[in-house]
This record gives C-alpha cells, sequence and structure tokens, in this order.
C-alpha cells in the first residue's frame, strides 16, 4: 500500500578527523508520512538529515531517495526537489519575503506569473497574506513570521520531502505551539514526507507518525509514539521519555480504545439515563461525558475534577460505552 | 582668519592652475582607486575560496600597506619611470589592502546559517557567492572602498614628488617657500576632495543596495 521514498541501508558517517557522527544506521520512510529524528545534541540526528540532501556525504552505506541510489542524482538537482528548513532559518536579508519564498522556483526557471502565484498561495497557506507581506523585508518580522517564510521557502517548488532541522527550536513556547498545529494542519493538506530532527521528546510526540530515537550516532528505537511510549526499547529511552512517561501515554489513547462496552448504560441515550435515575457518571451538574475519539487524558481530568468514578464515552446522543479509573490503570502499560 | 582669505585669494588668482592640479589629482586617485577594486576585489574574492590565495593576497597586501606612501612612491618609479605612470602604480598598490581586506571580511561574516540555507534549497556555488554573499557583503565592501578611496587622496600629495603633479605642487612648493596661503590653497580642496568622493561613493552603494536586487526578479510592485 505505502511505498518508502527513504532507504537508509547501513550508512555510517565518519568525519576525516575520525569523529563518528552516525553509524551504521538503517530505517525506511514511508511517503507521507512525519518521521522523527529526536536524541541529546551531538547525537547524529542533524547529520542523518543532512546526509539526505548531500550537505554531508556519507562515508559508508548507501541511501535511496524513491528506489535511486542519492550519490547517483545530481546534488543541486536532488536539493532543489528536497525542502529544507533549519532553526536559524537563513532568510536572505537583502531580499524580500517574495524573493525569498520564490528562490527555488526562480532557480528552476518557473515563468514569472507562475513564480508570483505561487509565492501567494504559500504565502496565504503560511497565514501571512500576499498583499501585507510579499513586499516586506526578513528584517520586519518576527520571529514565528520569518519560520513561516522559511517553511513557505521551503514547500515552494512543491518537493516531495521536507527536511525540518528544529523549525521551531529559537521560538517562544507558546509561538511553537501554535506553529506546531498550524504546521500538522497544513501537513494533513499536503501531505509531504517530512523528516524533522528536534531535541524535544513532546515535539516529536507531537508532530511524528515515527520517531527514531538517537544515542552516540546510532538509532535505538525507531517506531510509532504509541510504541515508544508503551514499549520503551531501554532505559535510555525510557528515561528519554521523562518520568511522565504513562501521563504522555495518556495522551496517545483514545476513549474508544479503553472503554467498557459492556455496562448496561451503553446503546441508550443521556436522557433516557437521567430518566432511569442512573447515578454513574453524574455529579451536581448531570453526566460527564467525553466522545469516543476524545483522549483518555480527557477522560481522566473529567473523572477528577467532577468526582466521579468514571465517564459515559458518547458517540452523537448514544452512550456507546464507560471508562473509569480501573479501565485507565488497566490499559496502561506496566510502570516498569 | 586673514590666513583663510589668503589663500582664497591665491586660489582665485591663481585659478587655472588650480583646475589643472586639481584635475590631475583627482584623476590619479580614481584611476588608481578603479584599478584597485578591479584587481582586488577579484582577488578577495577568490581568497575566500581558496586558502592559499588568501595567504599569500593578504601578505602582498600587507607588503604594500606598511611601507610608508613615500616610500611605495621611491620603490615605484625605478622601475615605471618619473611622471603620472609611476603615481598611477604606487596609488594603485597602496589602495589594494583595505579593499582586499573588507572583501573578505564582507564574503565571510554572511551568516553561515544563510549560506546553508541557500545551499540547502539547492543553489550551487557561484549562485550563492552572486545572489547572497556579494550583495549581503556589499556594505562592507564599499566601507573599504571608501577608505582606500580617502587613504590615496591623501597619498595623491606625494606623487608629486615624482613629477606626477596634482594638488601636492602647491603643499611641496609652499612649504619649500614658506607660503602659507599657497599651502592651504592646496590642502584644503584635497580636505573636501576627499570628504566629496566619500559622500558620492556613499550613494553609489545605496543604489546598489536598494537598486540592484529587484532588477533581476522585479516583484510584482507594479501592480
Amino acid at each position: 500500500m505505502t511505498s518508502t521514498i527513504i532507504d537508509f541501508e547501513n550508512v555510517t558517517k565518519e568525519y576525516p578527523d575520525g569523529t563518528v557522527a552516525i553509524e551504521d544506521i538503517s530505517f525506511s520512510v514511508e511517503e507521507g508520512t512525519t518521521t522523527v529524528f529526536v536524541g541529546p545534541s551531538g547525537c547524529g540526528k542533524t547529520t542523518t538529515m543532512k546526509l539526505v540532501n548531500r550537505l554531508e556525504e556519507l562515508t559508508s552505506g548507501k541511501i535511496y531517495y524513491d528506489g535511486q541510489e542519492i550519490r547517483s542524482l545530481d546534488k543541486i538537482d536532488l536539493r532543489r526537489n528536497i525542502g529544507y528548513v533549519i532553526q536559524e532559518i537563513g532568510l536572505f536579508d537583502h531580499m524580500t519575503v517574495a524573493e525569498n519564498v520564490g528562490m527555488v522556483p526562480t532557480l528552476l526557471e518557473w515563468d514569472r506569473a507562475r513564480i508570483d502565484d505561487r509565492v501567494d498561495e504559500l504565502l496565504d497557506l503560511m497565514d501571512l497574506p500576499a498583499e501585507t507581506y510579499r513586499d516586506q523585508h526578513p528584517m520586519e518580522l518576527s520571529g514565528g513570521q520569518r519560520q513561516r517564510v522559511g517553511v513557505a521557502r521551503a514547500l515552494a517548488a512543491d518537493p516531495d520531502v521536507m527536511l525540518m532541522d528544529e523549525p521551531f527550536g529559537a521560538l517562544d513556547p507558546i509561538t511553537r505551539e501554535k506553529l506546531q498545529d498550524e504546521f500538522l494542519e497544513i501537513q494533513a493538506q499536503i501531505d509531504k514526507t517530512i523528516l524533522f530532527v528536534t531535541h524535544d521528546i513532546d515535539e516529536a510526540l507531537k508532530m511524528g507518525d515515527k520517531i527514531a530515537i538517537y544515542r552516540n550516532g546510532q538509532i535505538v528505537q525507531y517506531d510509532t509514539p504509541k510504541e515508544i511510549l508503551t514499549n520503551p526499547a531501554n532505559d535510555f529511552v525510557r528515561e528519554f521519555i521523562g518520568s511522565d512517561r504513562l501521563i504522555k501515554e495518556l495522551k496517545f489513547m483514545t476513549a474508544g480504545d479503553v472503554m467498557d462496552e459492556t455496562a448496561d448504560v451503553t446503546g441508550k441515550t443521556l436522557s433516557e439515563l437521567g430518566a432511569a435515575g442512573v447515578e454513574f457518571a453524574r455529579n451536581g451538574q448531570g453526566y460527564l461525558t467525553v466522545e469516543r475519539s476524545e483522549t483518555t487524558h480527557v477522560a481522566l481530568m473529567k473523572i477528577y475534577e467532577g468526582h466521579v468514578e468514571g465517564v459515559l464515552v458518547t458517540e452523537g446522543e448514544e452512550v456507546v460505552g464507560t471508562v473509569t479509573e480501573a479501565d485507565l490503570k488497566r490499559n496502561l502499560s506496566e510502570g516498569r | 582668519m586673514s590666513l583663510l582669505v589668503e589663500s582664497i585669494q591665491y586660489l582665485f588668482d591663481n585659478f587655472e592652475t588650480f583646475l589643472q592640479l586639481l584635475q590631475e589629482h583627482v584623476f590619479l586617485v580614481v584611476v588608481a582607486e578603479v584599478a584597485a577594486v578591479l584587481v582586488a576585489l577579484p582577488v578577495g574574492i577568490l581568497a575566500t575560496r581558496n586558502d592559499a590565495v588568501k595567504r599569500y593576497a593578504l601578505r602582498v597586501g600587507n607588503v604594500f600597506h606598511t611601507i610608508p606612501p613615500l616610500a611605495v612612491i621611491a620603490l615605484v618609479f625605478p622601475f615605471v619611470g618619473i611622471g603620472m605612470k609611476s603615481g598611477f602604480v604606487a596609488l594603485w598598490a597602496y589602495g589594494l589592502l583595505p579593499i582586499l581586506i573588507n572583501t573578505i571580511t564582507g564574503i565571510e561574516e554572511v551568516d553561515e546559517s544563510t549560506v546553508e540555507a541557500a545551499r540547502g534549497v539547492g543553489m550551487t556555488e557561484n549562485q550563492i557567492l552572486k545572489s547572497v554573499q556579494l550583495p549581503l557583503a556589499v556594505p562592507v565592501i564599499f566601507a573599504g572602498i571608501r577608505t582606500s578611496t580617502i587613504i590615496n587622496v591623501g597619498n595623491g600629495y606625494l606623487a608629486f614628488f615624482i613629477g606626477a603633479g596634482g594638488l601636492g605642487d602647491w603643499v611641496v612648493t609652499g612649504i619649500a617657500l614658506f607660503n602659507n596661503p599657497q599651502i592651504l590653497a592646496g590642502a584644503i580642496p584635497g580636505a573636501l576632495l576627499a570628504i566629496g568622493l566619500d559622500l558620492a561613493l556613499g550613494r553609489v552603494e545605496n543604489r546598489l543596495r536598494t537598486g540592484d536586487e529587484p532588477g533581476q526578479r522585479s516583484t510584482t510592485a507594479a501592480a
């Protein structure tokens, strides 16, 4: 069904001074997914990314881009087909926003009108209305706006793959979260294959379909966020996730995943329950409910805040199950 | 105060000679400076890409620059002979270093992340130089050209010693004859010339910075 677009085969990168940045790494990235490389600084995650657009050259092993070995491809063409976003943004301060965003299409010699249209489209997508921003210079923008321009520049030629090296790392926490959310929405629309580097595990869990956890130039675990939370490969991963691992895990389960469908409230509506005088999940304000798709984290908060033993899981008008504290405990991975 | 009036008087009494000397001086400085830019700029650019070029270029530039200007002139004329030509060569050699240093610094100090971003989006090294590094280095490079020009307006006075003419004629003769009005009539226009050339170069720089970039990639400003 899905095909892989980037494949690493036993890739090693050793610098001339003998430092081994990454050692014998193999993994595959599926088309249209976001893969996050996470780990402490100096663990090789950025190097991994730079190997893909050949800002660094590998020492041994093979990397395939869409089935072709990257060393057989022209470096410059390869880079023009891969979007690149870095933490420092690296905008061209002597050019306007429009010229920055239109850089790759210009290099690809698109015609003028097509570039202009594309620039406007992207600025609007990035929530920087084109009529206001296209003729401004990067220095006039805030940090968050500058990074939006950086992302727009990377998207300009509609690349299949985007490399993002701590794109939101230099922003304040509020702007960072806003950009993360917006980017998730944009990603849902544009459906790119994204390689994303961060040192922030929360960002990794939020952004990634797959996460590769790095340590000293090696991948210690490559899995879905949920799998990493519930089955950390070793103590390093467990420590890296942090002591609030179980709470993070709650955010990755939905009420629908853990609910008990056998309770006798199932199949009834809230008004029927009220008429029957059912006391479960009820307090002074009425019944406490969560949607099937809401996270177990939300369910737990409601249970604690409402001082009830459990909540009802609803789908539209109908109650489809119940979630109690015991259900949550049973479904969380053991503390180990 | 009366000295100043006397100087102005002297200048107008000898106005034709003055124009002649000023013309020689400007010509000397401008031609030497243009030649210095034509050499120092490409060598500076080359030096940012090749360490050996950088080492030797800076060494040569430094040698020319640490020797007193009078000595440079003295060193040059045995090879080139008396007259305007050796004046050019001396001023040219002396003007190289500021331009060379500032070209190298200007390019090397362009933010590393900007260059990496440029490389990452698929610009070739030449495109990076032309569209990113040089435009961003323009202010620094121009500062070098301006410094070099001002220094050479001053050095131009010494060119008189090898028969290259210029305002040095009045100053040096004036010193020999204890003719203060003549000295000032030669010196003050030189100071004004230095300021004037500096301002003019500032103008050119502004033109370059605001004018040249939209030239190629015009935005839809016409709308």
